[in-house]
């Protein structure tokens, strides 16, 4: 699948803040954790058409994974990230199988229910997680002999390259007649199984890849900062990534990275203007971008180019 | 000699720093659930600012905020570091919640900045950096004293314990019933609610069934102490034969103004309240209405304004230099007499010492009144002094 | 034993009916023309800043200030849905769900400009510590109001759309949206005076919400929304009894469940929530 020219000068460009923004870079490696969630989030969401009100159970799943492995005694992020990876890859194999049985408004409700129900058993299990307080007592020191520092070097060096890396395995996919035939399910579920693709097992497999890649950011957040707390479990941040999403625009692959970058830009330069009232900031955003943008930012402009030409 | 040599050399410095301004980095929780903790907060500070001006030791001083948007030790985390790399602050101070104060705590060690926690109250968070002091409250402080003071005292001998399912609620509880008993009193039962809970009728019929002695409980503040103030009404618990014991937060002014009658006789265990007639909270609390529109303080605002007071006769002491080596030396067994009463910090475990005072929800007048009737004075953090203890024995 | 079992369907009953006048609203304009409104709840904010502000600063009972606050919510709604969320009715889902949140995002900002974030409470309309006593049982007095509320609104909602004109377009147009234009129906009509007696309902029960739950800026974002969320997918969409039921199994098993298990705090709601949904996923009386 060639590469447009306007993609290698963007990913270029996730380079630039190493130069030119070397302040932000504790920022810019958060930006890329979520732009990470968010594109595991595109996966069954874009691509598949699961609307899922409860994506932060893989995030925290996999956050929770790395924390307590660092906790007891094994710190090296690598090897946390692959541990990461399967246990929330092992969850998300384990809810697809009620989540793709259905649709709409049950499907939003019972993947809020499942994230809820996670969020309530950290808490309760405070003994294992820290409850309330987070995870306590783990420190991450470095990765491949890099030092996390105060600058965010090498937490941003890190998110990024596995943020890329990550793109390009769902780049494939995407590209992948596995990735067409989830398009399919997504735009005419009932035709599908007449051309012969087995509609619930691929969804399964698509859930179960974007849990995995849920978690793997989900760890890196854990790696980057050395905490964890329930709010990485919470129905805020599954919320939270939907928007996100949404507001980059859905199904085409930069979605989330993009409205990772937008938002997380506007929610820090708001809320660093005016602390206390910069929630209605971030909703004239989100107003204006529907009113002007529809389908999300990269909808938008493809709508805008298209008439271009 | 020494001391000559150190006095000249700071006198030597002291034109360097005499223009420059003292930036003091506050993440806090301004938007979201605890957003009135965080304004109270931010509001007690400015209100010591108002009062005693802006200036200390030739240096001004500026206040920078940050939203960390509510119990996310990432972001706290990730804002205290930009505060430090990107703002250049010389403090870091104020973190309401818990999680937030002990993420920045780690900044503050690898920094080496001087960092003054105005509210968390979990007794950890102090042993997270060797360069922080606390100016508002430990659970274990209050709750540990309330259990005693229950038991001996206060001629209880049976409690049944009612806290919120999350961290200071743990804390709380453990702090309570581990003094309790070991004062002589006996638990009958427990429960604890979940977090963002809005009725609490069924918990409170379950200790009604229960018929104990006293009820002790710990809710965070905000809407919620007032619901529970009139399920214990509405279920008919009849305070004269079960006592409520509370904490503060039970009876806070806005639960007091919300739960009306219902809340006499409640007995509470806390640090500060607003009423109190120390010329020196009279004096503040006028202030403070000036600076918050009207709004009286409360145990948040008291802990911004302390920490202002800490920051102010620290830098006094240390003519005005901010690293952190000086300022925590200087900050170490500081004390002063507050709008609360007296306050030190422990020159050991840099944690707040303070009164514990116990009172009673009474009509004054008009209105409803926390009235202190009895106090412990100069409580140390208890759950501090285990740990220096078995540090000691080592 | 009884008597507690009694105390807590009571409880119960009556939280399901808050959350019945929270939610129905939404159940209504949401099957009626597939609008995703996560702003609902703000209405629920209006309605309970509107009667704060009418008995706080103007000295009106509580009670007087009831309809009004239906009125005042009911009315911005209307102003809303007429001059923006009409626009978005082609939309898809997603730019409803950004769009509504948005709006959710900029009532709170402007109700903590306005009232702060200060909690805040109305003196207490009936007598606290002066339960009814019924069979041997105490039953409060507020609850006791709050279950007459309910039932009375939901008897009143049954009639209107049972027995009137407009009730019977309300039906068509929820059936089916393209057929009832094609007879001729108003359905745009419709939908508005929904949407705003949907918004009035809801501001009546933020109102009424004040005394058991309280009153803040984001007190909607913490838990509101996921209950109100809960009950409209499960009582299923466009139906006012489903709205009626979910509240109330709701209400009471949130209420039983926190006396009988309170380990299991609010494990049992999402339980519930999702086993049921998992039976009846077009929820209990929802028929799309």
């Amino acid at each position: 699948m060639r590469w447009h020219p306007l993609e290698i000068v963007f990913w270029l460009c996730t380079l630039l803040p190493f130069v030119l923004a070397p302040s932000y870079l504790g920022l810019a490696s958060q930006i890329a954790i979520t732009a990470l969630f968010a594109l595991s989030l595109d996966l069954i969401l874009g691509y598949a058409g699961i609307v899922s009100l409860g994506h932060a159970a893989f995030f925290g799943m996999g956050a929770y994974s790395a924390g307590l492995l660092a906790k007891h005694y094994w710190s090296e992020p690598l090897s946390g990230l692959l541990v990461s990876a399967v246990l929330a890859g092992l969850l998300g194999y384990l809810l697809s199988h009620i989540v793709v049985r259905f649709r709409h408004l049950a499907l939003i409700m019972l993947t809020m229910g499942f994230g809820l129900l996670l969020h309530e058993a950290a808490n309760s299990a405070s003994a294992l997680t820290g409850g309330a307080d987070g995870l306590q007592g783990f420190k991450v020191q470095s990765v491949l002999g890099f030092r996390f520092d105060m600058f965010g070097r090498t937490a941003y060096a890190y998110s990024l390259v596995v943020l890329f890396l990550c793109f390009l395995m769902t780049r494939r996919i995407i590209h992948s007649p596995f990735g067409l035939a989830l398009r399919g399910i997504r735009e005419n579920a009932t035709r599908m199984p007449a051309i012969g693709a087995p509609n619930l097992a691929h969804l399964r497999k698509a859930y179960t890849i974007a849990a995995v890649i849920a978690g793997i950011a989900g760890a890196l957040l854990t790696h980057t900062t050395s905490t964890v707390s329930l709010e990485t479990l919470s129905f805020g941040r599954s919320a939270d990534v939907l928007v996100i999403l949404i507001l980059g625009g859905a199904g085409r692959l930069y979605g989330g990275i993009i409205g990772a970058i937008i938002y997380m830009v506007a929610r820090d330069q708001f809320s660093g203007a005016n602390p206390q009232y910069w929630y209605f900031w971030i909703g004239l955003l989100l107003v204006a971008v529907v009113m002007f943008l529809p389908n999300g930012i990269l909808g938008g402009l493809s709508k805008f180019f298209a008439r271009k030409t | 000699m020494k001391k000559l040599i150190l006095a000249a050399a700071i006198a030597a410095s002291f034109p360097a720093f005499a223009q420059q301004t003292v930036k003091i980095g506050m993440p806090l929780t301004l938007s979201g659930q605890f957003a009135d903790a965080a304004n109270q907060m931010l509001a007690g500070a400015r209100t010591y600012m108002r009062m005693h001006g802006d200036t200390v030791a030739g240096r001004k001083i500026e206040l920078i905020t940050k939203d960390v948007g509510g119990p996310a030790p990432d972001v706290a985390k990730r804002l205290s570091q930009e505060l430090v790399v990107r703002d250049n602050v010389d403090i870091l101070a104020g973190y309401v919640l818990t999680p937030n104060a002990m993420a920045a705590g780690d900044v503050s060690a690898e920094a080496k900045k001087f960092m003054v926690v105005m509210n968390a109250a979990t007794s950890v968070v102090i042993t997270k950096s060797p360069y922080m002091i606390r100016t508002s409250v430990t659970l274990p402080q209050v709750m540990e004293t309330f259990g005693t003071w229950a038991a001996t005292k206060g001629n209880i001998k049976q409690t049944y314990t009612m806290v919120t399912d999350y961290g200071p609620g743990h804390d709380s509880e453990n702090a309570f019933q581990s003094a309790f008993k070991a004062a002589g009193g006996t638990v009958v039962g427990s429960v604890r609610f979940p977090v963002a809970n809005p009725d609490f009728s069924a918990f409170v019929q379950r200790a009604k069934d229960l018929g104990p002695q006293s009820i002790f409980v710990f809710i965070p503040g905000g809407a919620q102490p007032a619901a529970l103030g009139k399920a214990f009404a509405e279920r008919g618990i009849d305070k004269q034969k079960t006592r409520i014991l509370g904490s503060g937060e039970t009876t806070a002014e806005a639960a007091l103004k919300s739960m009306g009658d219902t809340a006499l006789d409640i007995i509470t265990a806390w640090h500060y309240d607003y009423t109190s007639s120390n010329p020196l909270n009279v004096k503040f609390v006028k202030e403070y209405n000036a600076v918050a529109n009207g709004r009286n303080p409360d145990f948040f605002s008291i802990g911004g304004y302390d920490g202002m007071h800490a920051i102010y006769e620290t830098l006094k002491k240390t003519n005005g230099k901010t690293d952190a080596d000086t300022m925590i030396a200087a900050a170490k067994g500081l004390r002063w007499e507050s709008p609360r009463g007296p306050m030190m910090i422990d020159p050991d475990t840099r944690d707040v010492v303070q009164n514990v005072y116990i009172r009673r929800v009474q009509k004054v007048g008009n209105e409803l009144v926390n009235v202190v009737f009895d106090t412990v004075p100069m409580v140390k953090d208890p759950a501090g002094e285990r740990r220096k203890q078995a540090a000691a024995k080592k | 034993m009884l008597s507690s079992l009694a105390g807590v369907l009571f409880d119960g009953f009556a939280y399901g009916m808050l959350l019945f006048l929270l939610s129905v609203g939404l159940s209504v304009t949401l099957g009626m023309m597939n609008f995703v409104n996560l702003a609902h709840y703000g209405f629920a904010l209006v309605g309970g800043y509107a009667m704060v502000t009418l008995v706080n600063r103007f000295g009106w009972s509580f009670l007087a200030a009831l309809p009004l606050v239906f009125l005042v919510a009911a009315a911005v709604s209307v102003v809303l849905e007429r001059t923006l969320f009409r626009r978005f009715y082609r939309a898809t889902d997603l730019d409803q769900c950004l769009f509504t949140i948005g709006i959710a995002f900029i009532s709170i900002a402007v109700f903590s400009w306005f009232y702060t974030s200060e909690p805040q409470s109305v003196p207490a309309p009936f007598p606290r510590d002066k339960p009814l006593s019924a069979l041997g049982m105490n039953f409060g007095q507020y609850r006791t109001f709050l279950i007459v509320c309910g039932l009375g609104v939901t008897a009143l909602l049954m009639l209107l759309i049972e027995r009137t004109r407009f009730g019977a377009q309300v039906r068509a147009a929820v059936d089916n949206q393209r057929m009832a234009r094609g007879l001729g129906i108003d359905v745009d009509r419709a939908f508005m005076l929904t949407f705003a007696l949907g918004g009035g309902l809801a501001g009546l029960g933020g109102a009424l919400a004040i005394e058991i739950i309280g009153l803040e800026p984001s007190f909607a974002l913490s838990y509101l929304l996921v209950y109100i969320l809960i009950v409209v997918a499960v009582g299923g969409l466009g139906s006012i009894g489903g709205s009626f039921v979910a509240a109330v199994v709701l209400g009471v098993t949130d209420t039983a469940g926190k006396y009988y298990f309170p380990w299991l705090g609010s494990f049992v709601i999402y339980l519930v929530m999702v086993g049921l949904l998992m039976w009846r996923p077009l929820g209990l009386f929802g028929k799309r």
